[in-house]
């Protein structure tokens, strides 16, 4: 199997009396599509807030290629690889769109700056495909294509782990398919992704495995068809075993 | 370097230039009120460079400009006159840097509050100090003239439009626009946003401390009361809005009629000063989102695409 690039060991956050995530352990394979799925609330934005460092852990390990960052400020973890949408698109509103994607490379994992982050900035928007609208100002795109911006971003820092917080939500059916095929192509490239997902197409076609999480804890582990068809999981999604 | 560069180098040299012959023709009245606003121009111009991309409404400058004529009032005699505006530098930059450290992670109107306080804070503390060691105000006389002030103003602005100039072209400044823009973007872009506020800060709060240093013999009597009027604060983020933080020529768009209506009023109804303060934040608020630099762009826009 490839090399791990992410080591999360017994990970834990509490706010207050509150556990949202108890001792999650999983690790992420360099070139795979891990997908982070879960009921509503089970703890899958706090897990990628404390990956991607909005959050400290109250206990456990983060390491990134064998250095920990669990706790470490967001910049810090960004420059060392981690990169990430929003659950809500956050665009700079002020910022065209060319612009927003170079704020993703003039600071991030591999620093761009000048030039050559302009025409790495727009060689990205072209990817992600956006070609056409690279002076627009960002008050002007549909919402797919401010999901785009916000992908190409994330990607324009060359980041190791590329967290995507649910960036399918909210797409319609033909918007799905685009999307589903813009990730599957960032996969085919090789990247690092991990996904919290609840569009379960998306997730049968996309990940090489599953994390399922349930009120903050890991309750299956395993390939999208193993996962999907765990008595547990269907429980932790439907309910328990009276309504069924 | 290109083509629009050039051209805005030079209009800005030869504006300065200009701008530095004034009082080989009035050493008067004029040169008075030429004075203020070269003062109030470094003062908004070096403002704007913080809180116009980080969108942190700073009312701490009279904090900084106080500190600066204490410097030279505390040193003049002592000191030789170069020396007192890069002690005042340093001071400013200190202060800024503490300030920054405990209140750039407030934000919006925490951030506010805490920079008026400031100002209070280092104005109380100075009267304190005064009060126990028997001193009142103290006399700055020196040699200098009004003239000398003003040319030393006029290469304080030079100073500053070319530091917000190389700074809109960088890294840096590019940072605090997306720190302005959206913070948490920021963060996990990979920008220290803290280091970025708090650089930012030390520098516009050195130069307010440099403009008091050198506006000191100006006053020729200083006290607390004065050097730290909190009215400069309103005055210089209000001329700043007025013209409009979007560029950096824009403060002093708004430096220029300001500083005249302030001398109309202050001169034929003296009472009224505050009232035009609160009419201008108004007129500010409805009627000019951006200052004069929003307006012109909005002409701009109209005009430039009706005409294609």
């Amino acid at each position: 199997m490839a090399r791990v690039v992410l080591e999360v060991r017994d990970v834990t956050k509490r706010f207050g009396g509150l556990v949202a995530v108890r001792e999650m352990v999983f690790d992420v394979h360099h070139n795979e599509v891990l997908g982070l799925i879960g009921p509503n609330g089970s703890g899958k934005s706090t897990m990628i807030n404390m990956i991607s460092g909005a959050f400290a852990p109250t206990a456990g390990a983060i390491r990134l290629n064998g250095q920990d960052i669990a706790g470490t400020s967001a910049h810090r973890i960004a420059r060392q690889g981690v990169a990430r949408t929003f659950q809500l698109v956050r665009l700079l509103p002020e910022l065209s769109v060319i612009e927003n994607v170079i704020a993703g490379a003039a600071f991030g994992h591999r620093k761009r700056w000048g030039r050559e982050a302009e025409s790495f900035a727009r060689q990205l928007l072209e990817r992600v495909g956006l070609g056409g609208q690279i002076t627009s100002a960002v008050s002007s795109l549909t919402y797919i294509n401010t999901k785009r911006v916000e992908l190409a971003r994330a990607l324009a820092g060359e980041p190791e782990v590329l967290l995507l917080d649910e960036w399918l939500a909210g797409l319609n059916p033909t918007e799905l398919q685009t999307g589903i095929e813009l990730i599957r192509s960032l996969r085919d490239e090789g990247r690092t992704i991990i996904l919290v997902e609840h569009v379960m197409d998306a997730i049968r076609s996309l990940c090489d495995r599953c994390v399922v999480m349930s009120s903050g804890a890991k309750i299956a582990e395993g390939t999208p068809s193993d996962v999907l068809t765990d008595p547990e999981v269907i429980r932790a999604y439907l309910g328990a075993d009276e309504d069924a | 370097m290109s083509k629009r560069d050039l051209r805005n180098l030079t209009l800005a040299s030869a504006a300065l230039g200009l701008a530095a012959l004034l009082p080989l023709y009035d050493t008067g009245y004029l040169l008075s009120i030429a004075t203020t606003m070269a003062m109030f121009t470094v003062l908004a111009t070096s403002w704007a460079l913080f809180s116009g991309p980080t969108h942190y409404i700073s009312l701490a400058t009279a904090a900084f400009f106080g500190l600066g004529t204490f410097v030279t009032g505390l040193g003049f005699q002592t000191l030789p006159m170069w020396m007192l505006p890069l002690i005042a530098a340093g001071l400013g930059a200190v202060l800024a840097a503490l300030v920054g450290l405990v209140t750039l992670r407030l934000s919006g109107v925490y951030f506010v509050i805490f920079t008026l306080g400031l100002a209070e804070l280092v104005r109380q503390l100075v009267t304190w100090v005064q009060n126990r060691t028997g001193q009142r105000g103290m006399y700055v006389l020196t040699s200098i003239t009004e003239r000398d002030i003003y040319w030393q103003l006029i290469a304080m602005a030079a100073l500053v439009f070319l530091v917000g100039w190389l700074i809109a072209r960088s890294r840096m400044g590019f940072a605090l626009r997306i720190i302005g823009n959206d913070e948490t973007v920021a963060k996990h872009s990979g920008i220290d946003t803290a280091m970025a506020k708090i650089l930012l800060f030390m520098i516009s709060g050195a130069v307010a401390a440099v403009v008091g240093a050198m506006m000191a013999p100006r006053y020729i009597y200083i006290e607390p009361s004065t050097a730290f009027a909190p009215i400069l604060s309103f005055q210089v983020v209000i001329m700043a809005l007025l013209g409009g933080t979007g560029r950096l020529w824009g403060p002093l768009a708004g430096v220029i009629p300001f500083t005249l209506l302030w001398e109309f009023i202050s001169r034929n109804a003296p009472n009224q000063t505050l009232l035009l303060l609160g009419l201008a934040f108004l007129l500010i608020v409805y009627v000019l989102p951006g200052g004069f630099v929003g307006l012109y762009e909005r002409l701009q826009h109209r005009f430039g695409s009706g005409g294609r």
